[in-house]
């Protein structure tokens, strides 16, 4: 087992400068100029250095390997520096200063570190994005059991055609559709999700829990759809298995059977899926972000697409692709580790 | 029957046959048997089929230019508000009202949805084409196997949404040169969209022909000298078909899925364009006040991705010899 994740890990890393590769060299060929807003009358020698100092005009493999050094070389020393200096957790260690002013990934539409703004983003992501994808599988899965249990019921029915429905229906409409009912003619939740919002007593965490809700209900509603498919089929396989036959005969109750015999089991194969689907939630929330106004990470990547801002898509497009390589990994070895029947070398 | 007839009926009687044999059943007639029993997918394969219908020759039928502006008649509700507001500015020359430039919604309707038809086929037949191409090739090529499947590992790892909203960004300008606006706009989302979904047909064609590789009939095939290229056509591809079209419902929808999402941040089609993304992104700012032109094309691109999942859980069932006997 730590043999195979050593190795998948390894792995990892010719996958990633790949993918980061093919990014970059896809992102060479963009149109736009980072200098086109300079005014004219500014003499080509310092415009010249302006183009330096946002890092491009050299070739691009170049332009490659200093990015390189700089995400994962420079960053990390800035981070460690954060870490040692003003982190509550690590902030009692002496302050490393690993970090001597070299340029970072600079961007261009605020010309300043890309990696600072995509901390200051993550948390408005994560607690939307998070946040929903935990209310959608607590729902999913007492779903996904009760309609397997009573398979054909009118309960596994409807459920059936309700997550049919959240499966079928995109974001893009979900989103709009709740604003209508829920804010505009009910007026009960505001249709846009205040970032600046500070949490600081009883009235502002009422505030902040009703902006939530829309966008959460979204996200939600498509990972019930799928974590409550998956929960069914699989507890349906293993509801037919001899094992349970053999837990009722030696007279264990219907309770017991369901919620530690089968469930245990059925859970094998979710909690993969689960796993494998939380980047495609942070990828999929660039519409729902977009909808609500939410300030996270996916509406980071499509303003500075139209921006024209290439080192932050870049360094975007591969934070995502990071997610995704680091998250089948974790798939993988939670599927080894649950069942004991798999066997990785 | 040979036997002689007796007074008293015997169970023997009983047991023989009534009629004629009937003939055998062919494949296809089970399939569709146990496919007819599934109401979703015969609702759902009846809706996808009325919708495909309606967007093909519908704008023959209801002929208003879709993209004719008529800006004095523009912001007409729809003819059924008639019903509960006898003030609303209906008219049945324009069922589904207008929108803020006067174009009439239905007609909009209708060639939106040939857009997203066009491209949710043409995107799902090309990824299912390629997706087969390489299973076949990784399942039955030994030496082929392990490079395409990295191949495909590595495609599975990229971001899809991002890699789309990037490819489309980049390449729109020099291939709507090529082929004009709108062409250049539909290679284009043909295109990254089967370029970004063949893997999962890739996958599951390559599991099965692992399988089927080492059966028996494969083995005999070999023996009397069948080749290669006539063993994956006449054994291999008739029996991988069932995954295949069970992936290329799947594919249909989240190619309609992707389209509309492109057209609704604003990448997708030329702004006066229609196809039901463009239509929905168009109408949310007004939606307060015109609700139904948020709800209308929103409800076609649901309504058509939601026939196309029943259609593929139906034929899931029928193709699969092992539910299709109960």
């Amino acid at each position: 087992m730590l043999t195979f994740a050593v190795r998948r890990l390894v792995l990892a890393v010719p996958t990633l400068l790949f993918i980061s590769f093919v990014i970059f060299m896809l992102l060479q060929l963009a149109p736009g100029d980072p200098m086109a807003q300079v005014p004219l009358t500014v003499p080509p020698d310092v415009k010249e250095k302006m183009r330096q100092a946002l890092g491009v005009g050299e070739p691009p493999l170049v332009q490659y390997w200093k990015w390189l050094v700089q995400v994962f070389w420079l960053e990390p020393k800035v981070f460690i520096d954060w870490l040692t200096r003003d982190s509550a957790l690590l902030g009692w260690l002496p302050d490393t200063q690993l970090y001597q002013g070299e340029l970072r990934v600079i961007s261009w539409q605020t010309r300043s570190p890309v990696m600072d703004i995509v901390i200051q983003r993550i948390p408005q992501t994560l607690w939307v994005v998070g946040m929903a994808y935990v209310v959608g599988i607590l729902i999913a899965l007492p779903i996904g059991i009760y309609s397997a249990y009573r398979q054909y019921s009118v309960f596994d029915q409807s459920g059936t055609f309700i997550t049919m429905i959240g499966f079928s229906i995109p974001p893009f409409f979900t989103g709009p559709l709740l604003i209508v009912i829920f804010s505009v003619q009910l007026g009960w939740f505001p249709s846009i999700y205040d970032t600046t919002h500070v949490v600081n007593d009883w009235e502002s965490l009422k505030f902040q829990l009703q902006q939530m809700i829309l966008p959460v209900m979204v996200l939600a509603l498509q990972t019930t759809a799928q974590i409550s498919r998956y929960m069914r089929a699989s507890m349906l396989d293993n509801l037919n298995q001899d094992y349970v036959r053999t837990a009722r005969a030696k007279g264990l109750s219907e309770g017991v059977v369901v919620a530690v015999h089968v469930l245990r089991n059925s859970m094998i194969p979710v909690i993969t899926v689960i796993a494998l689907n939380v980047p495609s939630i942070f990828g999929g929330a660039i519409i729902t972000e977009n909808v609500f106004k939410v300030n996270g990470i996916g509406q980071l990547l499509i303003t500075a697409l139209f921006a024209n801002d290439l080192p932050m898509v870049m360094t975007l497009t591969f934070i995502f692709a990071v997610l995704i390589v680091i998250f089948n990994l974790i798939a993988d070895i939670l599927y080894g580790l649950l069942d004991p029947r798999i066997r990785y070398d | 029957m040979t036997e002689p007839v007796q007074a008293t009926p015997t169970p023997i009687e009983a047991l023989a046959d009534k009629g004629p044999l009937e003939p055998p059943r062919s494949q296809w007639k089970d399939v569709w048997d146990q496919f007819r029993k599934h109401k979703g997918a015969m609702f759902g394969g009846g809706f996808l089929l009325f919708i495909t219908l309606a967007v093909v020759v519908g704008p023959w039928i209801w002929q208003v230019d879709a993209q004719k502006l008529d800006i004095r008649n523009k912001d007409m509700r729809p003819i059924w508000n008639a019903l509960w507001d006898s003030t609303a500015k209906v008219g049945w020359n324009r069922p589904f009202g207008t929108d803020q430039l006067g174009r009439d919604q239905l007609a909009q309707i209708l060639q939106g949805g040939r857009t997203s038809m066009a491209v949710g086929w043409a995107a799902m037949i090309l990824s299912l084409l390629s997706g087969t191409t390489v299973g076949v090739l990784a399942g039955f090529v030994k030496k082929a196997d392990g490079i395409l499947m990295r191949l495909t590992d590595l495609f599975l790892s990229l971001p899809i949404l991002p890699l789309l909203l990037v490819a489309v960004t980049l390449f729109r300008q020099p291939l709507r040169e090529a082929f004009g606006p709108e062409g250049g706009m539909f290679v284009l989302i043909v295109g990254i969209i089967a370029v970004t979904s063949w893997m999962p047909t890739a996958r599951i064609v390559r599991g099965d022909i692992l399988a089927l590789k080492e059966r028996e009939f494969i083995v005999a095939a070999r023996a009397i000298g069948t080749t290669p290229f006539r063993i994956v056509q006449r054994h291999l591809l008739p029996n991988v078909l069932s995954p295949i079209m069970v992936s290329a419902t799947l594919g249909l929808a989240t190619a309609i899925i992707t389209e509309s999402a492109l057209s609704f941040l604003g990448v997708g089609f030329p702004s006066d364009f229609p196809t039901w993304g463009k239509m929905l992104a168009d109408a949310v700012q007004r939606m307060q006040q015109f609700p139904e032109r948020v709800i209308l094309p929103g409800i076609a691109i649901s309504l058509t991705v939601l026939s196309v999942n029943y259609l593929g859980d139906g034929l899931r069932d029928a193709l699969d010899p092992r539910i299709r006997g109960r």
